[in-house]
């Protein structure tokens, strides 16, 4: 009788702890619930071609997620998988260690990626990448198709088409731009969606050297500019006007652009699907500068550098990595996927990825969300005080410069 | 100390008292020294490095940019506080009197000044964010409608109409609340005082300030209180109408905001820092504790026991 108990304990103790070894559970974090149904079906894919290993798919409420995902890390209950943030958002994560190291040899499809891509996810300090990445988002002005084509209206070309296509737009009764400016962060899109091909390449490149900085007049001119389109040819009172009211107003079709990221054009589908869209990068001062428009990374897949199932955890995301999965999700979740080589069925998703080859990075996400007060903090008030008429563009290019000085090396000096 | 013997009644007694008693102490007492501990520590995201003693506070205290949020989010918190004494408190006490007065239509209006209160702040806070839309808001729509249109506003988007226009949507949705103790403490006044006041005089001011006030003394030692640590608390209705930036440019900064966003990050700008939003909760814990500590010793001095 005790021997018989004994060995039924044995091999209970042996089926515990092999269990883990066999049944190979990964768990798979993400912020995007409303990709769920995408997502299910990725994963299906994925088990159907590596049997023996199955992954569940849990969401958690995007604004609080990266504070979820740290916690449950740092407190050893982690998911084996992860979509995780890119630039000082991926930093906060992966500076604490908890995310295994990637190299081109446990993912060979990252040798291929675009290098923006690539640095998006890795730690500035070493180089390191820790997550594949997987969408890139675009700032560019939306707009209305039969607005434009009602009012004779072409993608203008230069600053001064511009400003013509929106008076058009205003004489004939519709408001020219949707945007509000009281969610604060609607007023850096605002700024680099609008004022990024004034800015030009040149700045953004000795911007990066070190040789100039935000008391520049190509940037400080490019704000003054966004700024007088704003006042003139934004909605009455729109400095009072929030995100999801700006959205409606553009859906509704009472206004004829929008400028915001490629992320919007499947909102404004949801909520108005007869609605016609067209994109444009807003244009430079002239028909002959470069169009420009803000480019950033969204996020990236990560593994647990403690997870119990490493080995299967590297082997889906290499899956994540490939162009299979790439056409996939462009397909499925109308977004630009980082992997190359992907093509776009949606014409406008094509058109996106078209205007992406003429870009700078999106300025503060992808270079000053470091440290305290970032980039982001810094231009989101300092741009609603010049909506509300309360300072210069040269009193922001001085706050910029000397508030990231706090942080920013070749600002100090 | 009486010893209690573990039969009966004392096993009885133990076991109400050990379940709550723990729970206050495993999610109440626990995360309040873990923070004061969490604030002595530097923190890279979310791991813990070493300890750097009184930096964090220093640095919230005296470091630019933080010096400059900290004054700034500290000194809405102390506008809203006084307004609201005047709008939520002063108002609350005429209203209650009013209603104590029973002039007509007293049972409506005692319900529909107390209706508000029983809403979700979510709900208050998107009802007003829409009264003030600037484009289809009611305020601006009937502004515009009675030929007053130059007084139409962006009202959450200027610096000095934002903070305004969230302490008028928190005292709207509030008042009910010191009325309804305003007026409990009045209808405990007895009926003699009442009836030798009106053989002295038919002033209705004496009557207030000499007699109704302080009789409700006690009445106001729990709403000046509740309103000094409700004020500096103040979170939900800012993040809702005005967000975790305080928007427009820190106009409706408070110290809840500011806090939430040194400790967590802000998807959209910032980094998140366990240390110095530490170092913010506790230094708000002790200046609430310490200060409604003393609010409420000085107004218990004054009440008058009948």
């Amino acid at each position: 009788m005790k021997t018989n108990l004994i060995r039924i304990g044995a091999a209970l103790g042996a089926v515990l702890i092999a269990a883990p070894a066999l049944a190979q559970d990964l768990t798979f974090w993400s912020w995007r619930q409303e990709d769920r149904a995408a997502y299910e079906q990725f994963i299906d894919t994925f088990e159907a071609a590596n049997p023996g290993i199955t992954v569940k798919f849990e969401t958690f409420e995007a604004a609080n997620y990266n504070t979820i995902l740290s916690t449950a890390l740092a407190g050893g209950v982690g998911p084996d998988v992860m979509m995780v943030r890119a630039y000082g958002g991926l930093e906060n994560v992966a500076s604490a260690g908890y995310l295994e190291p990637l190299t081109t040899e446990s993912v060979p499809a990252l040798a291929e990626f675009a290098a923006p891509a690539v640095a998006a996810e890795s730690m500035r300090s070493d180089g390191t990448i820790y997550a594949v990445p997987f969408a890139s988002q675009t700032q560019l002005v939306i707009y209305n198709k039969a607005i434009f084509d009602a009012n004779g209206l072409a993608e203008p070309q230069s600053w001064d088409e511009l400003v013509t296509a929106s008076q058009t737009l205003k004489d004939a009764g519709v408001i020219p731009f949707a945007n509000g400016t009281a969610t604060a962060w609607q007023n850096e899109t605002v700024t680099f969606g609008l004022g990024s091909s004034l800015m030009g390449k040149a700045f953004y490149d000795e911007l990066m050297a070190g040789t100039a900085d935000f008391t520049d007049a190509r940037f400080t001119d490019a704000l003054a500019a966004v700024n007088e389109v704003a006042q003139d040819y934004f909605p009455d009172g729109f400095i009072g006007l929030d995100y999801p009211s700006a959205q409606q107003l553009f859906s509704s079709g009472m206004a004829g652009m929008f400028i915001g990221g490629s992320y919007e054009m499947a909102t404004f589908k949801a909520q108005n699907p007869d609605i016609e869209l067209g994109v444009f990068a807003a244009p430079g001062k002239t028909a002959e500068d470069a169009k420009l428009v803000g480019l950033y990374f969204d996020g990236g897949y990560a593994a647990n550098a403690a997870g119990a199932n490493k080995e299967a955890s590297i082997k889906f995301l290499n899956y994540l990595a490939s162009k299979e999965f790439g056409q996939a999700f462009a397909n499925t979740l109308s977004n630009i996927s980082t992997i190359p080589g992907v093509s776009f069925d949606n014409p406008l998703l094509a058109e996106v990825n078209e205007l992406n080859k003429s870009s700078i990075p999106y300025l503060m996400l992808a270079h000053f969300r470091y440290g305290e007060p970032s980039g982001s903090v810094l231009i989101q008030s300092e741009m609603q005080k010049l909506f509300a008429g309360e300072t210069t563009p040269e009193a922001i290019g001085e706050a910029l410069t000397t508030g990231l000085a706090a942080w920013y090396a070749p600002f100090q000096k | 100390m009486p010893h209690l013997r573990m039969t009966g009644r004392g096993l009885w007694i133990t076991a109400l008292i050990v379940p709550p008693l723990a729970f206050v102490a495993v999610f109440i007492v626990y995360p309040i020294f873990s923070a004061f501990a969490y604030a002595f520590f530097d923190w890279q995201g979310l791991r813990r490095g070493e300890f750097v003693g009184f930096d964090n506070f220093f640095t919230v205290l005296f470091v630019e940019p933080y010096r400059s949020w900290t004054i700034n989010a500290f000194s809405h918190n102390i506008v809203v506080f006084f307004a609201l004494m005047v709008l939520q408190n002063g108002l609350g006490f005429i209203l209650a009197y009013a209603l104590w007065r029973e002039l007509p239509g007293a049972r409506f209006h005692r319900i529909a000044v107390f209706l508000p209160v029983v809403l979700s702040t979510i709900i208050v806070a998107y009802l007003f964010k829409l009264f003030l839309h600037p484009l289809f808001g009611v305020v601006n729509v009937s502004l515009k409608g009675i030929g007053l249109g130059w007084l139409a506003q962006p009202w959450l988007g200027q610096s000095d109409t934002a903070l305004w226009s969230l302490i008028a949507a928190q005292s709207w949705h509030m008042v009910g609340f010191p009325t309804l103790v305003f007026l409990a403490g009045m209808q405990r006044i007895p009926g003699e005082i009442l009836d030798a006041v009106r053989m002295e005089t038919e002033s209705e001011w004496v009557k207030i300030s000499k007699v109704v006030w302080p009789l409700v003394a006690p009445s106001a030692t729990i709403v000046f209180t509740l309103l000094f640590v409700g004020a500096f608390n103040w979170f939900e209705l800012p993040y809702i109408m005005a967000g975790l930036d305080g928007s427009p440019f820190g106009s409706t900064d408070v110290l809840g905001l500011y806090f939430y966003r040194t400790a967590f990050g802000n998807v959209s700008s910032g980094q998140q820092d366990f240390g110095l939003g530490s170092a913010l909760a506790v230094l708000i814990f002790v200046f609430i504790a310490v200060i409604a500590g003393i609010i409420t010793v000085r107004l218990r001095a004054r009440e008058i026991q009948l």
